[in-house]
């Protein structure tokens, strides 16, 4: 990366939307607070008011009580329009522009702030590497030559374009196949712990939630914050009956979904390792580890390292155990 | 000398002062190369030179009227429906009769048939700006004001370039028709193509007919093919579609 990217924190405070006369709000009485580099789900039945929520930090939608502060700056205190080239932003129908090419679109925000046409062209060609894409192949192509996953790429390459310290993506993997989907988040995760931006993202897919979010606000009709915490958190403790329907009844299974072997205690691997035990990468997460288990009928599963030598072995019991810890003895 | 001066400087039949003709002419055929081509220069060409004049000027006024009206109606939706009526009642008047009306208004004159074709124009013209307009991609306008365009910039950037072949597709229309239209004109005057169309039809002079309906038929479709081509070169994406694979 050129520039060293910044976070910033974001805060709700008490935040308020309320449509004309309509007796209940849209949003009713928000406050979260939105650590610097973390990203942060939206997620609610719809109604909630997630998109909502994210729409009113970038002022698409005007707080009707409360305030939202970027880095301590209040967002009504910005011009319109440097509150919103200063912050990313990703929409499910990606909203390329048809008529320009892939590197004129990703330069649509330094363009506004001015920047000289060869630092914008180079800046394309590094965030189109950033997103795997070749700058060469797409840089001059227009949208409607590339494939679904492709744009969204693109739509990510030109929301950072001027690495700002705040993304919001209102549903950016919504519309794209599954596995594509599942590219697309595994690299932006890892795109993540690169770049470190504050990022607020918007979906309706628990799973999606459990696997993007450092933390996760779940909101029920009518905007009003049922729980905010880190997945893990709200798997082991619903709040209340709202989030235990929300999150699944499989919760439990979510929750070992969210670790690996290798990240657990596991207990030695029995000398009399007979033939029939089946045996996984420590790589595997709890979850994959246990259907296994299931699958071949087995009540344990060999553990291998790095070497594939045995490293350790797990059971029902490892599984039980680690589901019975209180959520605060782990932070993710 | 015009047509109608020919006319009234001779007597016996009426056959016009066509200078040295040959015998294609002189026994009025249906189409004389000769003649056309020796009169070409002086007897065609200023007429082609008028006509173009007339529909350039009348697509530039008409633009700007129909262009301005139809931002005004994007921004403003509750003036569509007074524009489109408006255009709509212009577009319906027969246009001998809009000639004829004009005329105690503007005079007999160049203005008076620039007027009419004018108003022809406005109907096409704001109708297919507004659609083109209207019909840019909302998420395209979402993503724009979302990346902190003003108003105006996603107007002129975005906007705009996209309604971009609707409005040309319109300007070819139009202009295709007041080529057309235009011919009626010489009516009130004798300018442009419909001049010697007038003069043959009531000299009966069948070369003279025959080269200025083709003259104009063959402008027609000259500008047409320009059009398409500018529009080409001024929005390569439309016609971008290959997915990669």
């Amino acid at each position: 990366m050129s520039a060293e990217s910044t976070a910033a924190e974001i805060v709700l405070d008490h935040v308020t939307k309320r449509y004309g006369n309509s007796a209940r709000p849209a949003i009713d009485d928000l406050s979260l607070t939105i650590p610097a580099g973390e990203i942060c789900v939206l997620i609610g039945p719809s109604g909630g008011g997630k998109t909502t929520a994210m729409k009113m930090i970038n002022r698409l939608i005007t707080i009707t009580d409360g305030d939202i502060t970027i880095d301590g700056t209040s967002v009504r205190s910005l011009e319109l329009t440097e509150l919103r080239r200063g912050i990313g932003y990703v929409i499910q129908q990606i909203g390329l522009f048809p008529h320009m090419t892939v590197e004129d679109n990703i330069g649509t925000v330094p363009r506004l702030l001015g920047w000289e046409k060869k630092r914008i062209r180079n800046r394309a060609q590094e965030l189109l590497e950033l997103v795997g894409l070749d700058p060469g192949e797409h840089a001059k192509r227009y949208p409607s030559q590339l494939s679904g996953g492709q744009r969204q790429r693109v739509g990510l390459a030109r929301a950072m374009a001027a690495d700002p310290p705040l993304m919001l993506m209102d549903e950016p993997f919504g519309a794209i196949d599954p596995i594509t989907r599942e590219r697309l988040q595994n690299d932006f995760l890892r795109l993540h712990r690169e770049l470190r931006k504050t990022v607020v993202f918007v979906t309706h897919d628990i799973d999606e939630a459990i696997k993007m979010g450092d933390r996760i606000c779940i909101l029920r009709e009518g905007g009003v914050r049922a729980q905010y915490d880190t997945p893990e958190a709200i798997l082991a403790a619903p709040a209340d009956e709202f989030v235990a329907q929300f999150v699944g009844a499989d919760r439990g299974l979510k929750r070992l979904s969210l670790r690996r072997l290798d990240e657990v205690e596991l207990l030695p691997v029995p000398a009399d390792d007979s033939a029939g035990t089946p045996a996984c990468p420590s790589k595997t997460t709890l979850r994959d580890a246990l259907s296994i288990m299931l699958t071949e009928g087995s009540t344990g599963v060999v553990v291998l390292g790095q070497e594939g030598a045995p490293t350790g072995y797990m059971t029902f019991e490892v599984v039980s155990r680690l589901l019975s810890e209180s959520e605060g003895e782990r932070v993710t | 000398m015009t047509a109608a001066a020919a006319l009234f400087a001779q007597d016996g039949p009426v056959i016009p002062d066509f200078g040295r003709g040959d015998d294609c002419i002189r026994e009025n055929g249906k189409f004389c190369l000769n003649w056309f081509l020796d009169e070409f220069t002086d007897r065609f060409w200023p007429r082609v030179v008028e006509h173009i004049e007339l529909t350039v000027i009348a697509i530039a006024v008409g633009f700007v009227i129909a262009f301005t009206a139809a931002l005004i109606a994007y921004r403003y939706a509750r003036f569509e429906l007074p524009f489109a009526n408006v255009s709509a009642l212009f577009y319906t008047i027969p246009s001998i009769a809009f000639f004829q009306i004009m005329v105690p208004i503007t005079g007999i004159g160049w203005l008076t048939v620039e007027i009419a074709l004018v108003s022809y124009t406005l109907l096409i013209l704001f109708r297919n700006t507004l659609t083109g307009l209207r019909e840019v991609p909302t998420e395209a306008k979402e993503a724009a004001e979302g990346m902190g365009l003003t108003r105006r910039q996603s107007l002129m950037q975005i906007e705009l370039p996209l309604a971009a072949p609707a409005i040309v597709a319109g300007i070819r229309v139009a202009t295709v028709t007041t080529i057309s239209l235009a011919t009626v004109g010489a009516f009130i005057t004798p300018l442009g193509l419909g001049a010697p169309i007038f003069s043959a039809i009531q000299t009966g002079a069948n070369t003279e007919f025959v080269a200025a309906s083709l003259l104009a038929i063959a402008l027609a479709l000259i500008a047409d093919v320009a059009i398409v081509m500018v529009q080409r070169a001024l929005t390569p994406w439309s016609r971008a579609r290959s997915p990669a694979t």
